[in-house]
């Protein structure tokens, strides 16, 4: 079974205030995506992918997705349509 | 004292729950986290709920579980994300108390007395942590709602899994006295038959008895039944933190060779200090005592432990004690060993305060500490054998050993220690 787990690139910054924003994805294909908009930043499970993080809501290209910094420090998302 | 209201909150399956989190490929098959499966020896530590309804057992051998559940997967142990989830659940607690004491790394009493008016009653705040348990770690958990640690911890078992329930002044008759004696905490195996021998079956059983006669059956254990039955328990929970929340963090080897020499012993010894050391560091704890075991190579073993002065993570200091108590109670020219264990027990965590004294000097500690953890940076970023001690190289085939992880993880007794 495929994993539903994508580990992606991330191009983040930090603010003065220690918060970490991510700011560009790297999908797996090598698409890169704009991170227009963050929506929440809140600690969550991914049931689907497995494995627990801060949950960070972003809008790309107009729509919602779902990104997670895990504290291996990585970030992962949920593969669509699993 | 008024009315207290207690939670004891208990992570249903807690390994096997952060397993299949994981795992979701594994969703629905049975899973049992346990021992080394590769090595065909070892036990079961946790089941799921799949495989618990097919009869496997915490504690039965792998072999065994196998038998009654042959599609069973094994998953070997990973304490340290265990430990993780553990410190992510008492992250959670800690906002609705700061009375919260951990029995065992997946159970928990809090006093939510305080935080009840602004909250909203036990029963809401126990719905709000387990609705957050769920969503932000993934696993789930089951609470009771009392007014004593010993109803909460009854109500936490009565249901499972991701259940709440309540166990009032109005309800224990009902809920709690039906239950067999043996659900309460402190009848272990032997208490249970000698009170079936004396006709007390259930919880209720033992709460109408007449306490002189318990007392007289088992002493003064048998005042503390009556007590706990009755619900007339009033022990505190305890201000969270200063304990930690398993007994002990040990490794032990065989080594690839017999040990001849002193020499031979102390590198072992300062290899398994380090990553003694190491994994009390990376989970925020101290020890007060060291233990060592020793087996030769006719596989006799025996233990030995010592109280330190200072409570530490520090590897050159447990080493230190742990080759002291090796000199003084073994002579390695009348027999070789065959493997050796060290362990760090009696842990507090790094938020334990203690007299400093006048003779050991708290500068120096500090600077081996911060050394210490330099040294875990570069190994984590450069590999473990980036960065040895000297000794390490006057033999490099049983400095090379792994050191195995081998602990278990056991709660503290309810009455401390």
């Amino acid at each position: 079974m495929e994993t539903q787990k994508v580990y992606v690139d991330v191009v983040a910054e930090f603010t003065k205030d220690g918060i970490l924003l991510p700011r560009q994805i790297t999908w797996e294909d090598g698409r890169k995506y704009e991170i227009t908009r963050i929506k929440s930043r809140k600690r969550a499970a991914s049931m689907k992918a497995g494995g627990v993080g801060d949950k960070y809501i972003c809008v790309v290209d107009g729509r919602e997705v779902a990104l997670f910094y895990e504290d291996n420090n990585m970030w992962f998302m949920e593969r669509a349509g699993a | 004292m008024g009315t207290r209201t207690i939670l004891h909150s208990d992570c249903n399956c807690f390994y096997a729950s952060v397993e299949h989190l994981y795992h979701p490929e594994l969703r629905d098959r049975p899973v049992a986290v346990g021992g080394d499966p590769e090595a065909r020896h070892g036990i079961v530590l946790t089941a799921d709920y799949m495989a618990k309804r097919r009869g496997v057992k915490t504690g039965m051998a792998l072999w065994q579980a196998r038998q009654v559940c042959p599609e069973l997967i094994f998953l070997p142990p990973r304490m340290d994300l265990y430990l993780r989830f553990s410190r992510m659940t008492h992250e959670i607690y800690a906002e609705y108390t700061d009375r919260q004491e951990p029995f065992g790394c997946d159970e928990c009493w809090l006093d939510v007395t305080e935080s009840a008016d602004i909250r909203g009653n036990g029963l809401q705040i126990a719905q709000e942590i387990s609705g957050r348990i769920k969503k932000e770690l993934g696993i789930t958990v089951s609470i009771g709602v009392s007014y004593n640690k010993i109803f909460a911890k009854l109500g936490s078992d009565y249901k499972k899994p991701d259940a709440i329930t309540t166990m009032g002044r109005d309800e224990y008759k009902q809920k709690a006295w039906p239950l067999p004696a043996s659900d309460l905490l402190y009848v272990g195996r032997s208490t249970e038959s000698k009170l079936t021998r004396l006709g007390i079956r259930t919880i209720g059983n033992i709460a109408e008895t007449d306490p002189a006669l318990l007392e007289s059956w088992f002493g003064k254990m048998g005042l503390v039944l009556w007590t706990f039955a009755n619900g007339l328990d009033d022990a505190p929970v305890c201000i969270e933190n200063t304990k930690a929340p398993i007994k002990s963090i040990g490794n032990s080897v065989t080594t690839p060779r017999d040990l001849v020499t002193d020499q031979d012993v102390k590198i072992i010894l300062y290899v398994l200090s380090e990553s003694v050391a190491a994994r009390l560091r990376d989970n925020g704890f101290r020890s007060l005592v060291v233990e060592i075991s020793l087996r030769d190579n006719g596989l006799f073993s025996f233990t030995r432990q010592r109280k330190i002065d200072h409570a530490t993570n520090i590897s050159g200091e447990i080493a230190e004690t742990a080759y002291q108590l090796y000199k003084e109670n073994y002579d390695i020219e009348n027999k070789p060993l065959r493997s050796i264990g060290v362990r760090a027990c009696s842990l507090v965590t790094e938020n334990y305060w203690e007299q400093l004294d006048l003779f050991s000097s708290a500068e120096e500690r500090e600077k081996k500490l911060k050394m210490e953890k330099a040294v875990d940076e570069v190994r984590r970023r450069f590999g473990f054998y980036s960065l040895q001690r000297g000794i390490m190289h006057l033999d490099e085939n049983l400095s090379a050993v792994n050191a195995r992880e081998d602990h278990i993880v056991h709660p503290r007794g309810y009455f401390g220690q």
